[in-house]
């Protein structure tokens, strides 16, 4: 049976399971936007492409499923860009569908061309210029395929407007053949073993839980291999809810902002069993000191990782599900009783510096107001952050017990995430509680989205960190600037208002006194809810390494005196 | 130090793209790249020649991201493997009748070929490693070079012995103990 190249796109679409796609209409994506009336997928209008990319993206995040997305030629597409490379960063499978000029227009600069596979060459795992209708079904295929196997992350195909709207014979193809796109899944014998005898030989061993283990759906693998070898698990920021935050073993965040007993437990351990993670510069600090007397077993499926930053001894390629899988039988049980009660001990100091001991002295500290959130979600909330300080302060406070719930931009850093990948969580699981905590920095760089709530109803509470400073650029300019503040002065609108003229319930917290009743109200209806919070302002993140320093040389919270 | 790795790729457009964009993403120079079709025709074949300051650590990095290109079907490092090279030049040198024998004897030492002869030039084709086109170019110098192009550098292994294959996966052929052997060479 003949059909149109934007039937056959939608037809594709949903026989991949897709439930929902974020996206924008335009001129050359037209004839799409029409074939999708007739298909059973949900179309969420954002109000910039750069929402649909996040949308999509942090519904990948929350479901564990590919996420969709869409613009047009030009600046559609490009209004994607942001959203595609944070999506890359952090591996995260979205397949982007953008119209394209007629396929005898392209390279004629026509009205809203713009050379858009060019530009996300190196911010796609692949992407795809689509000339003719017959193209569209495998193409389809292959895009959601590679998007969501071996290290996922995003894939983008642009469909010139005369494939859309083309006739063709449709034929789905059952299968996948592509010669070069092999992922790995098992890794070889001998390497195991060579793994299995750096573990006989540990006496301090750290588990690095990665994104990895969450992408490969490993969290069960991790906790028995960890409990087994009573492996105590330090996590990346991405890494966060593999492991249950309240695990006798979890060692909490590492790098940068990580936790002072983390760090040291990493600096003084002699294996480093680095599972689904990249070394990444915010984890390492300076690579010349990092982990000295450690080995280095490294499981990771996509082998550029491999000896980029930090050389392994043992380098395992596969699929972390599947290599765990085969490695947890293969080793022995052990009790590491000395090297727990180090890391205890070390967990103990720490402690003492932390601002959660602090008397509360009638300001509002983002660490309280995120422990608050905590506290009243049960710590089951999904939760999404822009970037910066609140950023950092929610990854270290909102202690996850469970997986797919903490999203956040990582590789990337981008600001403006927060509320649109909350959106696109919320339609990944609806039953669930969603909060977005964003500064007032990055909050408004996507502000527009709340509309966008309103419109589909979504129940997603914004919590805004407002100190009235791009926090985390401040902190470095007081910190490694002599506190030369450069244009980190930020001048806000009325959140309350700007929140009300959407539509959306919003009221302002300055008080101690008014924070859980004002986080008690968000949630006591359903829909989109906006909370101000007046923060202290010149606050800090610690512990902190700063840039270029040893994991273990952390700038610590001073001592209230 | 330069290496020479042998990469098949599917025959489609904007492949040479994408591996090219790869080597200035992961900033690496490439100091010769040559592509062109193989017996099959769904399969092209390129050889690059890249400047790899830190060795091997860099040719793993080279293969291991080739193989994230999806239309890269095998990549293989022949640098330090028994080969065939070859790069070829055409070079127009000005020079009248006078001086033709000159240019003549020279391109016999180099066993080149003079493929056109005009009234004041004449087109020497050269063919053989790049040393040997170096030597060529540099003693026809003197002599008046206005023109020049090269094809870039073809390798071939000899006989059956294939180059270094350091990414598991996509081949089959799996030499871990060359990823293992890498991590004393880190920085």
């Amino acid at each position: 049976m003949k059909k149109t190249g934007a039937e056959i796109l939608w037809e594709c679409v949903v026989r991949e399971g897709v439930e929902v796609v974020f996206g924008y209409p335009g001129g050359a994506n037209m004839p799409i936007y029409d074939a999708m009336l007739s298909c059973p997928v949900h179309h969420v209008l954002v109000r910039h492409e750069q929402g649909a990319a996040h949308a999509a993206d942090g519904y990948a995040r929350a479901s564990g499923k590919v996420g969709m997305a869409m613009g047009t030629s030009g600046p559609g597409a490009t209004n994607l860009v942001t959203g595609i490379a944070t999506a890359m960063m952090d591996s995260i499978p979205v397949v982007f569908v953008t119209g394209q000029v007629a396929a005898h227009l392209i390279g004629g600069d026509a009205f809203q061309e713009v050379d858009v596979t060019g530009i996300t060459l190196p911010i796609t795992k692949h992407n795809y210029l689509v000339t003719r209708a017959e193209e569209i079904a495998e193409v389809v295929r292959e895009a959601f395929y590679i998007a969501r196997t071996g290290r996922p992350g995003p894939v983008l195909i642009d469909i010139c407007k005369n494939a859309q709207v083309e006739q063709c014979e449709f034929v789905y193809p059952e299968e996948v053949k592509l010669v070069g796109y092999q992922p790995v899944d098992h890794a070889p014998q001998e390497s195991l073993d060579h793994a299995v005898k750096l573990i006989e030989k540990a006496h301090r061993p750290v588990i690095l839980c990665g994104h990895g283990v969450l992408m490969s759906k490993a969290e069960k693998e991790l906790m028995a291999f960890a409990v087994k070898t009573q492996t105590p698990v330090a996590s990346t920021l991405l890494g966060l809810g593999a492991f249950p935050a309240s695990h006798e073993l979890s060692l909490g965040m590492m790098g940068m902002h990580g936790e002072v007993h983390t760090n040291l437990a990493i600096q003084n351990s002699d294996l480093i069993l680095a599972f689904g993670m990249r070394f990444d510069d915010r984890v390492t600090g300076t690579l010349k000191t990092y982990a000295p007397h450690a080995k280095k077993i490294h499981v990771e499926i996509d082998p550029s990782e491999l000896h980029k930053n930090v050389a392994a001894d043992v380098p395992l390629v596969g699929n972390l599900k599947t290599v765990l899988t085969d490695l947890i039988p293969m080793v022995d049980e052990y009790d590491h009783e000395e090297w727990k009660k180090q890391i205890s001990q070390w967990k103990a100091e720490g402690d003492s510096r932390s601002i959660m001991n602090w008397e509360r002295n009638g300001k509002l500290h983002v660490p309280h107001l995120i422990a608050d959130i905590w506290k009243a979600t049960g710590g089951n909330a999904i939760v999404t952050t822009d970037v910066g300080q609140h950023q950092m302060w929610t990854a270290q406070y909102y202690a996850l017990d469970k997986p797919n719930r903490w999203l956040t931009s990582g590789g990337a850093g981008t600001m403006g995430f927060g509320l649109p990948s909350a959106i696109g969580a919320w339609f990944a699981n609806k039953e669930e509680e969603v909060w977005a905590v964003a500064g007032d920095g990055g909050f408004q760089m996507t502000a527009a989205e709340l509309t966008t709530a309103v419109q589909e109803g979504a129940n997603v509470k914004v919590a805004i960190m407002n100190n009235s400073f791009l926090g985390m650029v401040r902190q470095w300019q007081e910190f490694f600037f002599e506190k030369r503040y450069s244009a980190v002065n930020m001048l806000s609108p009325d959140f309350v208002k700007l929140a009300e003229a959407h539509n959306v319930p919003a009221r302002r917290v300055t008080k101690l006194e008014e924070v859980q009743e004002a986080i008690a109200w968000a949630r006591s209806f359903k829909g989109p809810a906006v909370i101000e919070f007046k923060v202290e302002q010149e606050e800090a993140v610690y512990p902190m390494v700063p840039a270029g320093a040893a994991l273990d040389q952390m700038l610590q919270r001073p001592l209230k005196s | 130090m330069n290496y020479t790795f042998i990469a098949l790729v599917e025959n489609k457009p904007g492949v040479l793209n994408r591996v090219a964009s790869l080597f200035r993403r992961r900033n690496f120079n490439i100091e010769s790249l040559a592509v062109g079709r193989t017996e099959k025709p769904e399969i092209s074949r390129m050889t690059v020649v890249v400047d790899c300051p830190n060795g091997d650590m860099d040719a793993h990095r080279i293969e291991a991201n080739l193989y994230k290109l999806v239309n890269v079907i095998d990549v293989q490092d022949v640098t330090h493997q028994p080969s065939v090279t070859r790069d070829l030049a055409l070079i127009k040198v000005m020079v009248g009748p006078e001086r033709r024998a000159e240019v003549n004897s020279l391109a016999d030492i180099f066993r080149a070929r003079i493929v056109d002869v005009g009234p004041d030039s004449v087109i020497v084709e050269v063919t053989g490693t790049e040393d040997k086109i170096e030597g060529m170019i540099e003693l026809l110098r003197p002599i008046g070079i206005v023109e020049m192009v090269r094809t870039g550098q073809v390798s071939m292994t000899r006989g059956v012995n294939d180059g270094v294959r350091r990414v598991p996966g996509v081949t089959g052929n799996r030499q871990f103990e060359d990823l293992e052997e890498l991590a004393e060479m880190a920085p």
